[in-house]
């Protein structure tokens, strides 16, 4: 609670710079839309404007600019209300099943995401058991698993959904496998960390008991990994909405997040592009908050937290 | 189906010797074991799509990729200086300059770091390469905006952990520094800075990877007629997947490069630390 008054001060200090930022991004539209209506405006034409600054155009023309550039149709940067309005009209007011739904296209991106999720999470959790107990697997696979998080695999995206493509696999199942790429090694290399937590005297205390192997794995080894392994998934999951989204965008603009950005950035509707960027944070947001509440819970069950 | 069948002789050949050379305890074994599996992969997947005879459009054979990096390397060089020089690597500078200076001033305030922490650490998390298509709208379609999403990407990871870091000295450490009548900047600059410098590591490690997807993935939003990530995007768009493979390779080795140079200036740097000691 310590931290709600600092957190709530610095996010109106934010919103606040946000709408300062508006006077120098828009003016110039500003100060065009108000010489069209018949306003003078100094310097009269665009063309001797477009050597000034944001702030100097904003200087020179006080009244239309600061009156302009709160709610332009095309601004180059939109005003927090209009995004939040927007966000409002194509969540709320559509019906979900309109292409203009942010519900609609969430939920494509989100399906991708949580599906790909999953795959790569239980491919991941069974490389790294067989990783932990396998030392021909250890050294040969281990240094590539992280050597490859050097590595921007998320350029690979636009080969792997024409590849399937082409192979006639479309729509949820490539995006998912990008999905499922990103969040795997994340949770591999986790994972191995955390089945080898368990120190020798819980090892050998295993073996006092005469525990067998199995014993040993869901007893011990498991319970002991799931702190790493949550601390990966969180990672892991908003890896996967990342890949999803960025999946969509060789795809030509057809569905998703992803889609409505390049679809904006199309037609410089910068609107449409903040209120998809604001919904994938939302969904990011909500995705991480949802395996932290899943993390708490079953953390202090096990009273490890 | 012989080459296909020599493919599974192959495998098993490789990992019936990995397996025996990593019951071994010798030190040599952890750099071979793994070189044995890579090379193991190359020479299977060369085997299986000769042997299937996949076509060019969904899987290139490695000596199809590795006769199109060697051909087009004034192509590949052009696109890594564009990307990866002027996008990513400005923008890298750019974003931990910001970070680190952001930080010392929000480490001054006890206020400010709670509030900025939370904040941080969310925006951190969230998909902000979906910023790429605003910023390639505001600086235009060259690396400028390329080294905007870059600084954008990595402020908010490089700022948390050097916030995190900069608490890192403990309270007698810092006692310490006042019994030595040290003032604040005395302080920052021989204790505080040092201590956190694990946590500036960490932090510029993570950024390597993402300075490299941010300056690719914000090509494909437009960019000029050169770039890794246009290069990507085209290729793919002309099913010259082998050019796609070949510039897939420069990103590899770039990202192992700029990680493994962030990796041994770490060890240069905090070589007290128990994490780097041998």
């Amino acid at each position: 609670m310590r931290a709600v008054f600092p957190v709530l001060t610095v996010v109106t200090v934010l919103v606040s710079l946000w709408y300062l930022m508006l006077i120098p991004m828009n003016s110039h539209q500003a100060a065009l839309e108000a010489e069209r209506a018949g306003v003078v405006v100094s310097p009269e034409t665009a063309r001797d404007r477009r050597d000034l600054s944001g702030w100097a155009v904003a200087l020179r023309n006080p009244g239309p600019v600061l009156g302009g550039v709160w709610a332009q149709e095309r601004p180059r940067l939109p005003a927090p209300h209009q995004v939040a309005i927007e966000l409002w009209e194509t969540t709320v007011e559509k019906k979900i099943t309109s292409k203009r739904s942010l519900v609609f296209h969430g939920w494509i991106t989100l399906s991708a995401t949580l599906l790909g999720f999953a795959i790569g999470t239980v491919m991941g959790i069974v490389l790294a058991v067989g990783i932990v107990y396998n030392r021909a697997m250890d050294l040969s696979v281990m240094p590539w698993a992280i050597a490859s998080q050097t590595i921007p695999i998320l350029a690979i995206a636009p080969m792997v959904i024409v590849v399937l493509n082409s192979v006639g696999l479309q729509g949820l199942v490539p995006k998912s496998i990008i999905s499922a790429y990103l969040s795997f090694f994340p949770v591999v290399v986790g994972m191995v960390t955390g089945l080898r937590s368990p120190d020798g005297s819980q090892m050998d205390l295993m073996r006092t008991y005469s525990a067998g192997g199995g014993q040993v794995f869901w007893k011990l080894r498991l319970p002991a990994s799931l702190p790493y392994l949550f601390a990966s998934l969180k990672i892991g999951i908003a890896a996967s909405l990342v890949g999803a989204i960025v999946g969509e965008l060789p795809t030509g603009a057809v569905r998703g997040l992803g889609a409505r950005m390049l679809a904006g950035s199309y037609y410089g509707q910068t609107v449409q592009i903040w209120s998809a960027l604001f919904a994938a944070a939302i969904c990011a947001a909500v995705l991480v908050g949802i395996v932290g509440l899943i993390q708490r819970a079953t953390l202090r069950r096990m009273g490890l937290a | 189906m012989a080459l296909v069948a020599l493919a599974l002789v192959i495998w098993a050949g490789a990992w019936w010797l990995n397996v025996r050379l990593s019951a071994r305890k010798d030190g040599w074994v952890r750099t071979v074991v793994p070189a044995i599996f890579g090379v193991t992969i190359l020479v299977v997947w060369e085997l299986v799509v000769r042997g299937l005879e996949v076509p060019l459009v969904i899987l290139p054979a490695p000596t199809l990729i590795a006769e199109r990096f060697a051909g087009s390397i004034p192509i590949l060089w052009a696109d890594f200086v564009q990307t990866f020089l002027k996008g990513a690597l400005s923008g890298f500078v750019m974003g931990v300059a910001a970070a680190l200076a952001t930080a010392v001033l929000v480490d001054r305030s006890d206020f400010l770091r709670r509030g900025l922490l939370p904040v941080g650490n969310f925006i951190a998390a969230l998909p902000i390469i979906g910023t790429a298509p605003i910023l390639v709208m505001w600086f235009g379609f060259d690396w400028q905006s390329k080294a905007a999403v870059v600084v954008v990407m990595i402020f908010f990871p490089m700022l948390v952990n050097t916030v995190a870091g900069l608490r890192e000295a403990s309270a007698m450490q810092r006692d310490l520094m006042a019994t030595y009548g040290a003032s604040y900047w005395q302080a920052l600059w021989k204790l505080r800075i040092p201590a956190a410098m694990p946590f500036v590591f960490n932090g510029l490690k993570i950024s390597t990877t993402l300075a490299l997807i941010g300056a690719i993935v914000a090509e494909f939003f437009g960019s000029p007629t050169v770039g890794m990530g246009f290069r990507i995007s085209t290729s793919v768009g002309q099913l010259a997947l082998d050019m796609v493979w070949a510039e897939i390779v420069v990103a590899a080795l770039a990202g192992s490069a700029f990680y493994g140079i962030m990796a041994g200036l770490e060890r240069i740097v905090t070589f007290w630390h128990p994490a780097q000691r041998r």
